[in-house]
């Protein structure tokens, strides 16, 4: 009976495409090795070097730690603002890019296109472009988490409201009610766990932003990180990394507390 | 149990509500509300290839409770629907309460929709808020803005209303229960109670009792009928099941083939001849036209 099983084959003979375009993505993966120059001899000499520095940082130093945790406070705040900012304004145009509450379709392009922008440029040129437009400072950092926070929210909370039930949404619009009452009504109410989850994640991603953001002088830690590189003041560095790192544990802790306690 | 509660249905309500409902007598003016709730003239509906409805006539009479019957696919919460627009037809006129529902534009239909309470199949409650603040969504329908979205910001006389139509279906106690929480019977309970904040002319009920046990579907639908009856509003329903369109309506409407097969007062017929022509299991369900 084993006889007439035909043995089949372990692998699909490609067809001549798929087979050209894994090679043409191999070679290009090769290719970013090659031209991003990183070779054996730099790792030879960088991890020993790494070794100096991380020595060099430890122990952390306690100098300037009430400068430096009023520096950390003034960074959250400067997350919390420009979240609660990115968040209020994210939520009308969220309401104008989703589908079926948006007035027209060209609105709901546009819209969906101006949040998509806003979400792929990076937020160091955010910050560079409010750098130049404010000034150096916490403003401008704010502004570019606002810029931030819009294009991630605004893109998830269209499409919580977009994937709340249509019944009450229907109901309500069966005894006339109008559209914002509808909006209101129906669908934040639906698409509120989502909200919560969204704007907590936005918050834990602000956090860890603002932080870099310093780099290019839009306000916040990351000036006095920078500063302490720059004199080579590695344990004041090592102490700046150490805050930072219990305020995003923090952040994300007590993110995932919330999001379990009100979803 | 289910017989019970509709023996009593019939015994106490439907003896008390035997005057309200004429059926013959002069013949009644077209285009008046006060005799018809609702004309329907020559409604043609399709689905893709498929004709549901050709030249559709109706009336539903001001104040009667009318049940609409026929297998699955013949149309009937189609009908319901295009009734305030939230289907269109393909040709045909519609008049609501003396209203062109076809003509209307965004506002006037608005104001059409605020006379018709609604009563869906499943009870499309917003699960997550209460049963009051469900029940206070239903005075958006003569009110709008923040004070009509929750019931914490709702008027003190809006918020007295909601709870004495809560009251009305039995839920009182359950006011800040979320809706999510209660069972099946309860939220579409809920749902009535909703389209009473509403104060409505007309009560449209879309197979209020499909997704209810039998004894939660009976209630709903002896609630309705009372409600009609108490408040003087048009009663219009949609059910499979025969017993309820029977006992809950004084006039019984069979689609088929897409025309109107049968109109006749409910007391005329009986269960198992609705059951073998216009149940869902009946030839025009199975595909074979009569």
């Amino acid at each position: 009976m084993s006889s007439t099983l035909i043995t089949p084959p372990r692998f699909e003979r490609p067809n001549p495409i798929a087979f050209a375009i894994a090679l043409a993505v191999g070679a290009f993966v090769v290719s970013s090795f090659l031209n991003s120059g990183l070779g054996l001899d730099q790792l030879a000499r960088g991890v020993p070097a790494l070794g100096r520095i991380l020595g060099q940082m430890l122990p952390p130093s306690l100098e300037g730690i009430d400068r430096i945790l009023w520096s950390l406070f003034g960074t959250f705040q400067m997350a919390v603002a420009g979240v609660v900012l990115g968040l209020v304004l994210s939520l009308p145009l969220a309401v104008l890019a989703a589908n079926r509450l948006s007035p027209h379709p060209f609105v709901r392009s546009s819209v969906r296109t101006l949040i998509a922008f806003f979400r792929t440029v990076p937020d160091l040129v955010w910050a560079l472009i409010f750098v130049i437009a404010v000034g150096l400072g916490p403003p401008a950092g704010v502004l570019t988490i606002m810029i931030d926070t819009i294009g991630f929210a605004g893109r998830f909370f269209a499409e919580a409201m977009e994937e709340t039930d249509d019944g009450s949404r229907e109901a309500l619009s069966a005894i006339g009610a109008t559209r914002t009452g509808l909006i209101f009504s129906s669908v934040f109410p639906a698409a509120m766990p989502s909200f919560i989850a969204t704007s907590l994640f936005c918050l834990e991603k602000a956090t860890r932003s603002s932080v870099v953001l310093g780099l290019v002088g839009a306000g916040g830690i990351g000036v006095e990180l920078k500063v302490a590189f720059d004199l080579f003041d590695y344990q004041i560095a090592s102490t700046i990394i150490l805050v930072i790192f219990a305020l995003v544990v923090i952040v994300e802790q007590a993110g995932a507390y919330l999001r379990n306690r009100l979803i | 149990m289910t017989v019970e509660l509709l023996e009593t249905m019939t015994e106490a309500e439907r003896s008390a509500a035997s005057g309200a409902f004429a059926p013959t007598g002069p013949s009644p003016e077209p285009g008046n509300p006060a005799v018809h709730a609702a004309e329907l003239r020559g409604l043609a509906k399709k689905f893709g290839e498929r004709q549901v409805w050709d030249g559709l006539d109706l009336d539903i009479r001001a104040g009667e409770a009318l049940a609409i019957i026929g297998a699955n696919g013949t149309g009937k919460s189609t009908l319901l629907r295009a009734l305030v627009r939230l289907t269109e037809v393909d040709a045909g006129s519609i008049s609501l309460l003396g209203q062109p529902v076809r003509d209307l534009d965004r506002r006037g239909l608005r104001q059409l929709r605020s006379r018709v309470g609604f009563v869906f199949q499943r009870h499309n409650l917003v699960g997550r808020l209460s049963a009051l603040t469900n029940v206070v969504h239903g005075v958006q329908s003569r009110a709008s803005g923040p004070r009509t979205w929750l019931q914490s910001l709702a008027r003190a006389e809006v918020r007295g209303e909601a709870l004495g139509c809560l009251e009305a279906v039995g839920l009182a106690d359950r006011a800040l229960q979320q809706a999510q929480s209660l069972s099946g019977g309860q939220s579409q309970r809920v749902a009535v109670a909703r389209m009473l904040m509403q104060r409505p002319e007309l009560i449209i009920a879309d197979e209020p009792d499909a997704s209810l046990d039998p004894v939660a579907g009976a209630e709903v639908m002896r609630l309705l009928f009372r409600i009609g009856r108490e408040r003087g509003a048009t009663l219009v329903f949609v059910s499979h099941h025969m017993e309820h369109a029977v006992r809950f309506s004084d006039r019984i409407v069979g689609l088929r083939d897409g025309r109107v097969d049968l109109d006749t007062a409910s007391t005329r017929v009986d269960v198992e001849t609705l059951r073998a022509f216009f149940g869902p299991e009946s030839a025009a369900s199975t595909g074979e036209k009569a």
